[in-house]
C-alpha cells in the first residue's frame, strides 16, 4: 500500500479548463458541456521556446504548471513523471509520412519533440528542475502505472513528485486504428507527508484480480473517461472536486485494477 | 542503497546473440558496426544491425505482436538460460510478485512506416494487416516480454529516449524497496527504423564512418539496434546469481536543451554524483566508467568535463559504442550488460575506432583494452531532452 498526500491539481480538456472551472463540473454541481478548449500557451514557455512545441508539449505543461502553481510547490526541487500511452500522435503522423518517402527530409525539430521525455524536457527547462524526470506508457493503463511509479517515488526517495498524464488524438490514418475522442492533460502534485496545502491522502494498491472500473455519473464525463487514455484519472479528479471519502478502481496493466482509497483532508 | 544482485542478464546486439558473443567480440576488439544497407536507407553511415531478424517470427501463441522490436526481445530471452531462469524465479515467487519494467525510444514504429508506404491510394487507410496495439505502441514490448515470460507483476515501458533503460534500475529498486514485488525482469529493446535514422542525420548527428568515441576528429554516432535483460533479486533471496549487483543509481534532468547538452556537463555530473551517494561510495572506489560516449562532439565534451567535475583525471574510462553502435534506448541495458561482462571478466574495453584522443579531454580514456581486476563499474546513459542516469555496479560475492 503507498500512502500520497495530494496538494495541486492541473486539468485542461474539452468542458475542463482548469481546476477552478473543472471542480464545480466534476462534482457534479454544474452540467458538463464539452466545448472546445481553446489552444494553448503556457506562460511558463517563453515566446521563441513556444514557438519549437507542439499542442501536446503545451497540454503536459500547461497542467502541470497549473498543479504546481495549486500547490505553491518549489517547481525546480519536484521529481516528475510524465505518463502517455502514445506520446505526440501529430509528430509520429508527420515523420512517418516524411520517411515513406524516397528521400525524407525530418525537420530536425519535429524530430527532438519525437521523443516521448520531450513534454518532461521542455518542463524542466521552463522550471530550471534538474531533479529526476521519468516519462512512461501503460497503454490503456498508462495513468495507473504512472501513478505506480510516482508512488514508489515519493516512499522510496521521500521526495514530492508531479505526476502529469497526457495524450491527444493522432491524425489520420492512426485515428482510425487508435481512436481518441479528445484532448486530455492533468497533473497532480503528490508528497509522502500532510501538509497545510493537503487537499486528500490516497492510499494506492494493486488489486490481485478483476475489478469493475470507477466510471463517472455523467455520460459526458465517462465518454470522455473511456475516450482518453489519460482520461482514466477522471474519477480520482471527481472525487477531490467532491471533497469525498470514496474507494476507486482505476485501470492498471493486463487488466487489474489499483484500488485508490481517497480521504479528504 | 541495499545492493539487489543480478541473478542472470542476457544481450543481443550488432556484437552477436547472448553474452558469450559479446564478450567475445570486445576481448578480440572487433565491431559490430557495418555499412548501412538498412531497408532502402540513403545515407552514408554505418549501423549496429542484429543480423538475422528478417528471417525471424515472434513465437506463435504471440504471433499477433510479430514486429522487429519484439522479435529482438525474444531472440534475446532466449539467450543465456533467461527465460529458463526467470521460469524458476516465477515458481519461486509467484508471477504476480515479478516487475516487468523495460526502457524503448522508438519501439515497433517500423511496422508502421511500412503501413504508411502501404496506405490505401483513394482513402488514405492503412493496410487492413497492420496492428498498432501489439507493435507501434510504446507499451507494446513491456506488454510482450511479460506474455512470454509469464509474469503478471506490475509493469511499466520507460522511454526518455537514450537513457530509458538504465532508468528502469531504478524503478525496479524502488519497486522492490516498497514491497510492490520480490523481483523484477528489467531491460531494453530498440530497433533500427527511418525514423531514428533520418531523424539523427536531420540533426547533423550521424557519423560517415563507424563511430570514433573521444576522438578528436569524431565525426557522430554510428546507430544500432539491441535487446537486453536482466533479473534483479535482493541478494539474501537469490539462491544464486552472476556475482554482480546493481549498487546504486542516479537520475537528472539538464534543464539546458531537448537535443544538445549542458556544455560542462552539469546534468551528467550530477547523474555520477546522485549514483554514487546511493551506493554510498567515493569516487575512488570506481574502478572504470563506461561512457554514454556517442561520439558526438558535443556529448563527449561534456561527458569529458563531468567525470572530471566528479573523479578527477584518474578514474579509466571508455565507450563500447566503437563496438555496438548507439542502440538508444536499449543503450543502458547493452552497457549495464557490458559493464557486468566487465567485472566477471577483469576486462577494461578501450574505445575503438578511436585513433587519438580529443586533446582538450582531461579525463583518463582508455584507446586500447586491458585486462584488469575490476570492482566496480559506473555507467553512464545519457539521452535527449536532458534526461540522464547513471548505474553503478560492482562485484557481489
Amino acid at each position: 500500500m503507498i500512502e500520497l498526500w495530494i496538494e495541486g491539481v492541473g486539468i485542461h480538456a474539452p468542458g475542463l479548463v482548469g481546476w477552478q472551472q473543472a471542480a464545480p463540473v466534476l462534482a457534479g454541481q454544474q452540467p458538463y458541456a464539452p466545448v472546445e478548449p481553446p489552444k494553448l500557451a503556457p506562460a511558463l514557455l517563453p515566446a521563441d521556446v513556444r514557438r519549437r512545441t507542439t499542442e501536446h508539449i503545451r497540454l503536459a505543461v500547461e497542467v502541470a504548471g497549473e498543479a504546481v502553481r495549486h500547490a505553491q510547490a518549489d517547481a525546480a526541487a519536484l521529481w516528475s513523471v510524465f505518463a502517455t500511452s502514445e506520446s505526440d500522435g501529430a509528430i509520429c503522423h508527420n515523420i512517418c509520412e516524411e520517411v515513406a518517402k524516397p528521400v525524407p527530409e525530418v525537420s530536425p525539430t519535429r524530430f527532438h519533440n519525437s521523443v516521448t521525455n520531450a513534454p518532461a524536457g521542455y518542463w524542466c527547462m521552463a522550471v530550471q528542475s534538474y531533479a529526476p524526470s521519468t516519462s512512461l506508457s501503460g497503454f490503456d493503463a498508462s495513468v495507473g502505472v504512472g501513478l505506480i511509479e510516482a508512488g514508489v517515488q515519493v516512499g522510496a526517495e521521500r521526495c514530492s513528485v508531479l505526476l502529469v498524464a497526457h495524450d491527444a488524438p493522432f491524425p489520420e490514418p492512426l485515428h482510425s486504428v487508435r481512436p481518441m475522442s479528445a484532448i486530455f492533460g492533468a497533473a497532480l502534485v503528490l508528497a509522502p507527508a500532510r501538509s497545510a496545502r493537503s487537499l486528500a491522502r490516497i492510499m494506492v494498491a494493486i488489486e490481485p484480480g478483476l475489478h469493475a472500473l470507477s466510471r463517472l455519473p455523467d455520460a459526458g464525463l465517462d465518454g470522455l473517461r473511456t475516450g482518453n487514455p489519460a482520461a482514466r484519472v477522471l474519477p480520482l479528479l471527481a472525487t477531490l472536486a467532491r471533497r469525498e471519502a470514496a474507494e476507486l478502481y482505476l485501470p492498471y496493466v493486463h487488466s487489474q485494477a489499483l484500488r485508490v482509497n481517497v480521504q479528504p483532508v | 542503497m541495499t545492493p539487489l544482485v543480478l541473478t542472470s542478464f542476457t544481450a543481443v546486439n550488432a556484437l552477436g546473440r547472448g553474452t558469450a558473443a559479446v564478450l567475445k567480440a570486445l576481448t578480440a576488439a572487433r565491431t559490430g558496426l557495418k555499412p548501412c544497407t538498412f531497408e532502402q536507407v540513403q545515407l552514408e553511415t554505418w549501423v549496429g544491425e542484429v543480423a538475422g531478424l528478417d528471417d525471424l517470427r515472434v513465437c506463435e501463441r504471440l504471433t499477433e505482436f510479430d514486429c522487429r522490436n519484439n522479435r529482438l526481445a525474444e531472440l534475446a530471452l532466449e539467450q543465456d538460460g533467461f527465460a529458463a531462469r526467470i521460469d524458476q524465479a516465477r515458481a519461486k515467487y509467484g508471477p504476480r510478485r515479478i516487475a516487468v519494467i523495460i526502457g524503448t525510444s522508438t519501439s515497433g514504429i517500423l511496422e508502421t512506416e511500412h503501413a504508411y508506404r502501404q496506405r490505401d491510394p483513394q482513402t488514405g487507410a492503412l493496410p487492413a494487416s497492420y496492428r498498432f496495439a501489439t507493435t507501434h505502441t510504446l507499451y507494446a514490448s513491456t506488454d510482450f516480454v511479460r506474455r512470454y515470460l509469464g509474469l503478471e507483476g506490475p509493469a511499466a515501458m520507460v522511454s526518455t529516449a537514450c537513457s530509458s533503460s538504465a532508468k528502469v534500475f531504478a524503478s525496479a529498486w524502488r519497486m522492490i524497496a516498497q514491497g510492490l514485488c520480490d523481483a523484477a525482469v528489467v531491460g531494453g529493446v530498440d530497433s533500427l527504423c527511418r525514423n531514428t535514422l533520418y531523424g539523427f542525420a536531420s540533426l547533423d548527428l550521424v557519423g560517415r564512418e563507424p563511430c570514433r568515441p573521444c576522438d578528436a576528429q569524431r565525426g557522430g554516432i554510428s546507430i544500432g539496434e539491441a535487446a537486453g535483460f536482466a533479473l534483479l533479486e535482493r541478494p539474501e533471496q537469490a539462491a544464486s546469481h552472476s556475482g554482480v549487483a546493481l549498487l546504486g543509481y542516479g537520475e537528472s534532468s539538464d534543464a539546458y536543451h531537448m537535443s544538445t547538452p549542458h556544455p560542462e556537463g552539469v546534468g551528467a555530473a550530477l547523474a555520477m554524483q546522485r549514483a554514487l551517494d546511493c551506493a554510498a561510495l567515493a569516487p575512488a572506489a570506481i574502478d572504470y566508467i563506461n561512457m554514454h560516449g556517442t561520439a558526438s562532439q558535443a556529448n563527449d565534451s561534456m561527458e569529458d568535463r563531468a567525470i572530471t567535475t566528479v573523479f578527477g583525471t584518474h578514474t579509466p574510462c571508455s565507450s563500447t559504442k566503437g563496438w555496438t553502435g548507439h542502440a538508444l534506448g536499449a543503450a543502458g541495458i547493452t552497457e549495464a550488460v557490458i559493464s557486468a561482462l566487465c567485472i566477471q571478466n577483469g576486462l577494461m574495453p578501450g574505445c575503438l575506432n578511436t585513433r587519438s584522443i580529443d586533446p582538450g579531454f582531461t579525463s583518463q580514456v582508455l584507446l586500447t583494452n586491458q585486462s584488469r581486476d575490476v570492482r566496480r563499474v559506473l555507467s553512464n546513459s545519457f539521452g535527449f531532452g536532458g534526461s540522464n542516469c547513471s548505474l553503478i555496479f560492482g562485484a557481489h560475492p
